[in-house]
């Protein structure tokens, strides 16, 4: 089983559309969804859900004012301004446990959260498909992300899957570590524009930090030809490996309102240019 | 007043608006990109830049010599940042939230707290912008700590654009909840639909008050503007879809100089959420261009 984790840096790139075609392309992959905060692989693979549970991670303080006695250590020590009139603000609290330990009178409580769910699916292409939803404002997505890869690796194994296709989430942060890190290769969809340069960059520095081989393509990149030189040069000078350009196609738009990949619907631009990247990508061998 | 620019989908506009939203304004204005992870909105204002700052944040620092390897600190560490296994604690700086439990918890006063760089601040100015743009040091985790240290700059008065971080958790929330009122930015999409929902929903915790803006829109009734009048929420701004935009974004040129057109509906959007802010209703009803 190989694992490949669709990344981009910069959101709205089109992760997700090209997941979902990679998806078509790779035969029956197992698939997970690891942006979290935002998961739209499921609008378009229609997953049919076998077993969902909640998740449940970290803890918030609550104050039992029948026994508070109003001495205010706990605002004094919260670093999290999480704290006034003896009332903790369930969305600043980050769970730390400090009022919690030092209150002189026992008076705070500290109860499990359920931040989430996250499903064991079967997608309208017969794989297995993991993903996740947070509640709104919930904390710990990184672990969240790190369950939901976990769970689909399992899958991937139990099922022999030839391929685990992750979609990833924005950024360089922590539910983008725990997206790739182990992962046998990156592809990182790129776009090009000054900050998808500079978003291409970050990122090619993280997975180099956590020494995963990268691959990068560019998408709309007849948008701006010159800058997508620019783009597939950076990649080079990290030793990632360009492995497609995909043109600007209102086909990608299109098959998204119809719930399809692009790859199902259309046989332009943009369909036959992940077509040949699938290729490219198998013959990288990760 | 202090306006946060965020939506749940990447991509879809955010720094186009922000920046768009500080030029247009006719008086003083501080804009902070607070999407400290990939933050780019000094491309479009390329400010003159003034100084810079390293960010950090606080993690325990074990004296070995005054440890006793009681594990008192790894008991109250909710993160598992730090662990004491035999005589001396062990500090995983990456897990560590910076809470101080540790080191007050010690009874030997072997833990103390020491500041770690995390990010970098690049404060400047360009004309009537004030900015400060936070970035988060590659291979950190966290990105919170940097966005609480760039919201430190916005404007005791006047005018506060914030460039949020995408999604819905903990960078999101950190740079929204410290604003006065929000404008979600999203596109006429399922992905933009499904995503500007989380947004809502996550935004109606945090009670602020939100109107939406509607990028790459042909201007016709859509999915996002048919949700937003069965939620009556205000769309407070369309963008239409040209392919202008997106090569003059991709050279770094600001939406102001694309799209002249658009400076009346930008200048109105403080005024529209200061009147959300107050409750009042809108008096013209949402803004439609094109």
């Amino acid at each position: 089983m190989k694992e490949l984790v669709i990344i981009s840096g910069k959101g709205g790139t089109g992760k997700t559309s090209i997941t979902a075609s990679l998806a078509i392309l790779a035969g029956t992959p197992t698939l997970a969804d690891c942006d979290v905060d935002a998961a739209d692989l499921h609008l378009v693979l229609e997953p049919t859900v076998q077993t969902s549970e909640t998740f449940t991670s970290g803890r918030a303080a609550e104050i039992r004012s029948a026994d508070c006695t109003q001495c205010g250590l706990c605002e004094r020590i919260c670093r999290f301004d999480a704290i006034t009139d003896f009332t903790v603000d369930p969305i600043r609290c980050e769970g730390c446990g400090a009022c919690v330990e030092f209150c002189p009178v026992g008076a705070i409580d500290f109860p499990e959260q359920h931040c989430g769910v996250w499903s064991v699916s079967i997608t309208r292409c017969g794989g297995a498909m993991v993903h996740a939803r947070m509640f709104p404002g919930a904390e710990n997505s990184g672990k969240l992300v790190s369950l939901v890869r976990q769970k689909a690796r399992k899958i991937a194994e139990t099922e022999h899957s030839e391929f685990l296709l992750v979609d990833g989430p924005p950024g360089i942060g922590c539910p983008v570590i725990a997206s790739i890190t182990g992962a046998d290769a990156v592809l990182v969809v790129s776009e090009p524009t000054l900050s998808g340069e500079h978003d291409l960059r970050r990122v090619l520095e993280l997975a180099a930090h956590f020494k995963i081989p990268a691959m990068v393509c560019v998408n709309k990149w007849d948008v701006n030809p010159v800058m997508t030189q620019r783009i597939e040069d950076l990649a080079k000078e990290f030793g990632a490996t360009p492995v497609g350009r995909i043109p600007y196609d209102g086909a990608v738009t299109a098959a998204q309102v119809q719930a399809r990949a692009f790859v199902e619907e259309s046989n332009g631009g943009a369909a036959q240019a992940v077509r040949k990247m699938w290729g490219e990508i198998c013959t990288t061998n990760f | 007043m202090k306006i946060a620019i965020a939506s749940g989908k990447g991509g879809t506009g955010k720094t186009t608006i922000s920046c768009a939203l500080a030029l247009a304004m006719p008086g003083e204005v501080t804009l902070l990109d607070c999407d400290v992870e990939e933050p780019n909105a000094h491309f479009f204002i390329q400010p003159v830049i003034e100084r810079m700052e390293k960010t950090c944040s606080l993690v325990p620092e074990v004296d070995a010599d005054k440890c006793t390897g009681c594990g008192e600190c790894g008991r109250v560490c909710q993160f598992s940042a730090i662990i004491s296994l035999g005589k001396k604690a062990m500090v995983f700086n990456e897990l560590c939230h910076s809470c101080g439990a540790c080191a007050r918890i010690c009874p030997t006063g072997a833990v103390s707290e020491t500041a770690k760089k995390n990010g970098m601040l690049t404060i400047g100015r360009k004309g009537r912008i004030r900015f400060v743009s936070g970035r988060l040091d590659v291979g950190q985790a966290m990105s919170p700590p940097v966005i609480r240290e760039t919201l430190k700059y916005a404007a005791k008065d006047g005018l506060t654009i914030v460039d949020c971080p995408p999604g819905t958790s903990c960078p999101y929330v950190t740079a929204v909840k410290g604003c006065d009122a929000a404008l979600l930015v999203t596109e006429p999409t399922p992905f933009g639909l499904h995503d500007l929902k989380l947004a809502v929903a996550t935004i109606r915790e945090l009670d602020i008050p939100f109107g939406v803006a509607v990028n790459r829109t042909n201007g016709e009734k859509n999915l996002i503007s048919e949700y937003c009048e069965t939620e009556g929420i205000p769309l407070l701004l369309q963008i239409p879809e040209d392919r202008r935009v997106a090569e003059a974004y991709s050279r770094g040129q600001v939406l102001n100089k694309v799209m002249p057109e658009l400076h009346d509906a930008l200048v109105s959007i403080p005024e529209n959420l200061q009147q959300l802010i107050e409750g009042r209703p809108l008096q013209e009803g949402p803004v439609v261009l094109i």
